[in-house]
């Protein structure tokens, strides 16, 4: 099982060369067969989209692999995909987020960006662009791009597979086009944060198995005997998803030659599939793989072990045991049957403390270095990020009890709740790792340390407004849809509802407003820092946390 | 258990988690489809007619599900406010179900024949012109864009293999049934109106030239939640409770 650096370098047949072109070639064959047999205009619109990305991504291979050898494989670590990942992330980022603050407007100036005879302007089609946007294009290629950086260096060993940890940050770019455009120009399942249609999920199946043997391969090369705990996360993530997402989309098609395909569950065994996905999507996708991120960047960034090893062990089982049970809050009083709903209502308050080993193991590694959190602004988001995380894995198992559900569910104190977790504890802790990795990867030192403080309070105080708002706004919905009046008659028609929320939406779209522009200040940041920087002094720290 | 095991071995580790992950979905989401009583017996139940699903596609394909629930909870005020709690039986040839997350706007569970269909044409038209206060974008393409019915019977096709029970009968004619539905003066609405109980055939968006997708989102809007016979159901009766 154990492949040697040496054997993959030195070995004349090499599985990636065929298997990259082989999938380009029949990538472009299915794009041509469907533009033109597909009597379907969307679907002939998607395939010319498939076509054009698989053209380009032909071509650079062409370019990069054909009658050559690139630059980037004579070093020991592939960093070149991770530094194409970290573009990649910023960029998505930027676009998600500002997606997010179009859509916020919407709501605030129904006026405003409404093109009665353009529907893709409409919320219905932007709202998904937004939430996999920055769901999965900032998050997934942070994910992908910090979990290819940290397995090789905790295994010592190079990426596995040659040009195939290339073909998974392709692929996985490609789904994300496929599936933006696809949402414009409505094609959609309907299934929250799986709209993607049958052909595209089949696309990032193929794409997810790819980056699962590339992760796992680097493992079986590691020159090191245990499998560092960051990696234990990632691969829990990695996992996990795949289950969720075959599972989860699971349709019939209409017809090969159609986007439209029916869901093979219906009803309420669809409903509790679909938020046991929705709800591991967060807790795999945008936990336990950023959990990666903190047991890797936040000690190195700290040059400081891990709080606990045993708490490391404990809060990894039990949190990923634990999670996969609690979709049910999601369906609470509905016509879901109530021992399910009890059951997931259990499991989500337990959730709490495994959630919370995870921050403490988090926080604690600062011990001996809160020092730091003074002078190192990036550190400090790291730090921030978890804080958060402990906030919102808090308000969650408050939100799944039933009688609290009552009143927030339906309201935007959930959409409070989500970006308490995506901008605080997502946003930053990828920030954070993305603030590390330009600096070592193109071997600067950081632009400005003064424009990261800027990005931090700015975004900081857009957090604020944002939740803040979005806290009283969903009560106050919660309260005026359930208030009598003295007759013992409902005091509110839902229109006037409609309209309370008028102001919290303008703060909250501000809120929003101000997260991007951090964003913006980060983007040209780490722009300056790989293009202008100085270099960086001394070698990138080393790593100073190995699991024992 | 020493746990190093685990930390030594990435195959363990991979079963490790596979296990460990699995066991929640097992217990929780699976017997939903053997557990006697998790879907109701209730009469008036049928599938949807071929005009309603293609409206319920388009109400699908514009994402109405980010800003609408489906589900009427067991609260007193959502009752009051939107009528019986939803049944499980009421979406079990939904495929996929559309519960919803949020209600930016109302609920539309049994929106069904609560306004007039010029009330829903001029609505979607423009929002503001009858709900002042509605941030609800406008929906003005559905009415100038032609149905594209063309595979109808695949979508009917398709639904029956997901387990959604369409006759024989109801795939043959689907073509014939949803001209049939959007035009009250054509030759078909007997058949169809056999084929399908409580179904409402007429001009739905006013358009006698030709069947457009707001006529057909029209449709799937005015019988949502109209189809249940609820004298005929017993909350309390032993077989109803969960």
């Amino acid at each position: 099982m154990q492949i040697t650096q040496a054997q993959t370098a030195q070995s004349p047949w090499r599985f990636d060369h065929y298997f990259v072109p082989l999938v380009i070639f029949l990538g472009l064959l299915a794009a041509i067969v469907e533009a033109a047999r597909s009597p379907d205009p969307r679907m002939i619109m998607q395939a010319w989209t498939f076509g054009a990305c698989m053209a380009a991504f032909g071509a650079w291979y062409m370019k990069t692999y054909v009658g050559r050898t690139p630059a980037d494989e004579k070093n020991f670590y592939a960093d070149a995909v991770i530094k194409a990942g970290v573009i990649a992330s910023t960029f998505w980022g930027v676009a998600g987020m500002l997606v997010g603050v179009i859509i916020a407007l919407q709501l605030c100036f129904p006026h405003f960006l409404y093109f009665p005879d353009l529907p893709w302007t409409n919320f219905g089609r932007m709202r998904p662009l937004h939430t996999s946007a920055v769901v999965f294009a900032f998050g997934g290629n942070v994910l992908i791009t910090t979990s290819f950086y940290a397995v090789q260096r905790t295994s010592r060993a190079r990426l596995f597979g040659g040009s195939l940890p290339w073909f998974v940050m392709w692929g996985y770019n490609i789904f994300i086009v496929m599936a933006g455009t696809g949402y414009l120009e409505g094609i959609s399942q309907s299934r929250e944060y799986a709209e993607p249609e049958w052909y595209a999920d089949i696309w990032l199946t193929l794409v997810w198995v790819c980056y699962l043997l590339t992760f796992l391969g680097t493992l079986w090369k590691r020159k090191e005997p245990h499998i560092y705990v960051a990696n234990w996360f990632y691969l829990a993530f990695i996992v996990t998803i795949a289950v969720l997402h075959i599972v989860n989309n699971l349709a019939m098609p209409v017809s090969f030659l159609e986007t439209k395909s029916y869901s093979l569950f219906s009803g309420v065994q669809d409903a509790l599939t679909q938020w046991w996905y929705g709800h591991n999507a967060v807790g795999f996708f945008l936990t336990a793989g950023f959990l990666g991120i903190v047991y890797y960047f936040i000690p190195k960034q700290a040059e400081r072990p891990v709080y606990s090893y045993r708490l490391s062990i404990i809060h990894f089982w039990s949190l990923i045991f634990i999670y996969i049970w609690a979709g049910p809050h999601h369906l609470l009083y509905t016509a879901l049957p109530e021992w399910a709903q009890t059951l997931g209502m259990t499991f989500s308050v337990i959730l709490w403390m495994p959630s919370w080993g995870g921050m403490i193991n988090g926080l604690m590694t600062l011990s001996g270095a809160w020092d730091k959190l003074r002078t190192d602004p990036v550190l400090r988001m790291l730090v921030v990020s978890v804080a958060f995380y402990g906030m919102a894995t808090f308000e969650g198992p408050v939100m799944s009890v039933k009688a609290v559900n009552a009143l927030s569910h339906y309201t935007n104190w959930t959409i409070g709740h989500v970006h308490s977790g995506a901008l605080g504890w997502v946003g930053y802790i990828s920030f954070g790792a993305l603030y590390c990795l330009v600096p070592w990867l193109w071997k600067k030192k950081l632009y400005s340390n003064a424009l990261v403080e800027w990005h931090f309070w700015i975004s900081t105080i857009g957090i604020v407004l944002y939740i803040t708002s979005m806290w009283v706004a969903g009560i106050m919905q919660g309260l005026m849809w359930r208030a009598y009046n003295e007759f013992g008659f409902l005091e509110y028609a839902f229109s006037e509802v409609v309209l309370a929320m008028h102001p919290y939406y303008i703060i909250r779209a501000i809120g929003g407003l101000l997260y991007l522009t951090g964003t913006l200040i980060m983007a040209f940041n780490l722009w300056k820092t790989a293009t202008s920087g100085q270099p960086a002094a001394a070698a990138q720290p080393v790593l100073a946390a190995e699991a024992a | 258990m020493n746990h190093s095991w685990l930390e030594r071995n990435s195959i363990l580790l991979l079963i490790g988690i596979i296990c460990v992950i699995a066991v929640g979905g097992a217990v929780e989401i699976a017997p939903l489809f053997w557990v006697g009583g998790t879907v109701e017996k209730v009469s008036g139940m049928r599938p949807y007619t071929p005009l309603e699903l293609e409206g319920r596609n388009i109400y699908v394909r514009e994402g109405c599900y980010v800003c609408h629930s489906q589900q009427i909870r067991t609260l007193r005020d959502e009752v009051e406010r939107y009528g019986h709690y939803s049944l499980a039986a009421e979406s079990m040839y939904d495929h996929p179900f559309q519960w919803g997350s949020e209600r930016t706007g109302p609920d539309l569970a049994r929106v069904g024949g609560k306004y007039s269909d010029q009330w829903h044409k001029g609505h979607l038209i423009d929002p503001r012109s009858v709900v002042p206060e509605s941030i609800m974008p406008p929906y003005k393409f559905l009415f100038s864009t032609p149905l594209d019915y063309r595979d109808v019977q695949a979508l009917l096709k398709t639904n029956r293999e997901v387990g959604v029970p369409y006759t024989d009968e109801q795939i043959a004619h689907a073509k014939e049934d949803l001209v049939a539905q959007a035009d009250p003066n054509g030759d078909g609405v007997d058949a169809f109106e056999k084929r399908y109980a409580k179904a409402q055939s007429r001009n739905f968006d006013g358009n006698g030239a030709e069947v457009t997708e707001g006529a057909a989102l029209i449709a799937y809007l005015q019988m949502l939640g109209t189809l249940i016979d609820f004298k005929a159901y017993h909350a309390d009766a032993p077989e109803n409770r969960r």
